[in-house]
């Protein structure tokens, strides 16, 4: 798949154009092999400096980029024997969510996800990864399968946010959602959340709720898109860009909230650079995570995840008048 | 946070404004536009005789017209918010607050208390719509979280009455993250074997309805509100059509299946009342109110009313 470049890497490319010609000249210059490794070593300072110093708008767009490995990606560099389930038992079966059992390292493990496609046909068919009630319901599923038989759950996040159609408002949109979260903060198994793309609010929350939430670096996870609160709050969808740095949304911010527990490092250049490191470093933090929680006794676990969501938020009480 | 059209017959002006009015004064219906005294309009708990409209009121309102006269007592009114992600959007959020505070009375967007329904008690939280469209932040989340566990505590029954445009913008995660906090409470209530009611009121959407607003053992709702999850005009934008007659009012999300009862305001009290003692709450025995509670609380509920002005 053609890795399309950012904007933002504008500096990188023109430097790769200038070594290129660099390499093309005739006759070549007598120093050729000094100016190119000169050349390359600017290039990968430049590629740092920015990676290093990018916006959350120019993360967004990393974590939406087309190539960026999806759910099944992960699921089958980091997996065996990965077994797909179907279907909420009630209407019917939502190609957005992947739910379903597989081996780590011998051991059996519930896996769930949000799908987004690989390309435009394969995006009808996964609705971009965007979720309706039946999806969340056949989660749920999965998820109490799981708990049965004391296996843990590991929930792969990435969706724009829960469809938002006449069909999904029918069938019960935010109830399915709101069921969700209710029953993962019971759950009696360990549960593991990693956004690896767009955390899209409910959407994502809704099979997020876990002991451990876990982002990767060039992942977001917002309450809502900087588009639609550009255009609610500053009135014009242009401002997104504020909107974006506005709400505190990258992995960065997340962890200093207080909201998840660790940033999954990618790849430079963004997990699509090379998705067999980026799942490698994924799989990494989940063997770490999940050997910790395995040490726990069922009720322990089930109160580490309750205290882990009761404690999120932040006020201040003042004196009211008697 | 989802945001809506402003409907045609639905007047946005504070209820303090209404309760100024002097008694015998004529008021007219926004929707029917017929003329009522304003003692009808009161008694009729500003509901319209002839057309049926109900008018939106506030918190402060809706606690009177729903728990005995005297037996609320309010708990952490003095939560506020600390701007956690110092939001600027055309304004600071720390302004809108202020200016919200100011214009609303209330520090947030939800009222939280004890109090009695026919003499049986019960931890509720009411939300106030007037408070930046009732979203909810950390405080609100806190609120209800602390509303639960003030039912976990007493063992008593929860009511949450909904009026929510959605969770708030400005403090982006922290406010998604009270959808997990407030739903793993209901969980444990469940567990205690304690009945959680709500109550839907014009508007109930997205992320309040992605929580506790779809968790209710019982689920009310008052005629032609709006319910759901994503607002209607994104909807709209997202599939190209226009929506079916009805869609998302109570009576359409009781068709559906996700509320069990759509209640004109007057029965609401009553079926309430009527649902506790379904769940196992006992009304008191007139030695239990101890006439010194009963005039501390309704010290505190003269407070709230003297309170209640702009
Ligand atoms: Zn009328």
């Amino acid at each position: 798949m053609a890795l399309s470049a950012f904007d933002f890497e504008q500096p990188v490319i023109d430097l790769e154009n200038e070594l290129k010609a660099l390499q093309e000249l005739n006759p070549p210059p007598d120093n050729l092999a000094e100016q190119v490794s000169a050349l390359r070593e600017r290039i990968e300072r430049t590629r740092r400096e920015i990676y290093d110093n990018l916006s959350a708008w120019q993360i967004l767009q990393i974590a939406r980029h087309q190539a960026r490995p999806r759910a099944l990606d992960y699921v089958r560099r980091i997996f065996t024997d990965w077994t797909e389930l179907h279907g909420d038992r009630a209407y019917g079966d939502d190609h957005a969510c992947i739910a379903g059992f597989a081996l780590l390292d011998e051991q059996p493990v519930c896996l769930i996800g949000q799908q987004k496609g690989l390309d435009v046909r394969d995006n009808a068919y996964r609705n971009y990864g965007m979720m309706h009630p039946e999806g969340y319901r056949k989660a749920l599923r999965v998820m109490r399968l799981a708990e049965k038989f004391g296996r843990p759950v590991i929930c792969l996040l990435d969706t724009a946010g829960a469809f938002p159609g006449v069909g999904a408002e029918e069938r019960g949109q935010a109830e399915a959602i709101a069921r969700n979260i209710l029953e993962m903060s019971t759950l009696r198994t360990p549960v593991i959340c990693i956004v690896i793309g767009e955390g899209g609010s409910g959407g994502a929350l809704g099979i997020g709720v876990g002991n451990r939430v876990l982002m990767q670096q060039y992942a977001f996870y917002s309450l809502i898109s900087p588009e639609g609160c550009a255009s609610i709050l500053w009135r014009d969808a242009k401002f997104a860009p504020e909107a974006a740095r506005a709400l505190k949304f990258t992995a960065r911010d997340l962890k200093e909230l207080g909201v998840i527990d660790e940033i999954i490092p990618e790849p430079e250049g963004g997990a699509h650079r090379d998705a067999n490191m980026a799942a490698r470093l994924v799989g990494q933090a989940i063997r770490g995570h999940l050997a910790q929680l395995r040490a726990m006794s069922i009720d322990e676990i089930v109160e580490d995840r309750f205290q882990k969501f009761r404690r999120i938020g932040q006020w201040e009480e003042i004196e009211t008048a008697p | 946070m989802t945001w809506f059209r402003k409907r045609k017959f639905t007047t946005l002006r504070p209820p303090s404004q209404r309760s100024r009015i002097p008694e015998g004064m004529w008021l007219k219906c926004s929707n029917c536009l017929e003329i009522i005294t304003n003692k009808d309009w009161e008694e009729n708990l500003k509901v319209c005789p002839r057309c049926g409209h109900h008018e939106r009121i506030g918190a402060r309102e809706r606690i009177r017209q729903l728990v005995d006269p005297g037996s609320f007592e309010e708990y952490d009114a003095g939560l506020v918010s600390t701007d956690p992600l110092q939001f600027v959007d055309l304004k600071p959020y720390r302004e809108h607050i202020e200016e919200s505070r100011r214009k609303s009375g209330e520090n947030d967007a939800i009222v939280c208390g004890m109090g009695r329904i026919e003499t049986m008690p019960l931890s509720l939280g009411v939300m106030e719509f007037a408070f930046r469209g009732g979203s909810m932040g950390s405080v609100v989340g806190e609120k209800v979280a602390r509303t639960l566990e003030r039912g976990l505590e007493h063992r008593v029954p929860v009511l949450i009455v909904c009026a929510s445009g959605g969770a708030r913008m400005q403090e982006g995660i922290l406010s998604l993250m009270q959808l997990a906090k407030t739903s793993a409470l209901i969980a444990r209530l469940g567990q205690a074997g304690l009945p959680y009611f709500v109550l839907l009121t014009h508007p109930s959407y997205a992320g309040i309805m992605a929580s506790f607003g779809s968790l209710g053992d019982v689920i009310l709702a008052e005629p032609e509100a709006l319910i759901g999850f994503a607002g209607p005009r994104v909807i709209e934008q997202t599939i190209k059509q226009i929506l079916p007659p009805g869609f998302q009012k109570s009576e359409f999300v009781q068709e559906h299946g996700f509320v069990d009862l759509v209640l004109p305001r007057k029965e609401l009290r009553p079926t309430l009342a009527r649902l506790m003692r379904f769940f196992g709450s006992e009304p008191a025995t007139a030695s239990e109110t101890r006439p010194a509670e009963t005039e501390r609380a309704s010290e505190n509920s003269a407070r709230i009313i003297e309170s209640f002005g702009p």
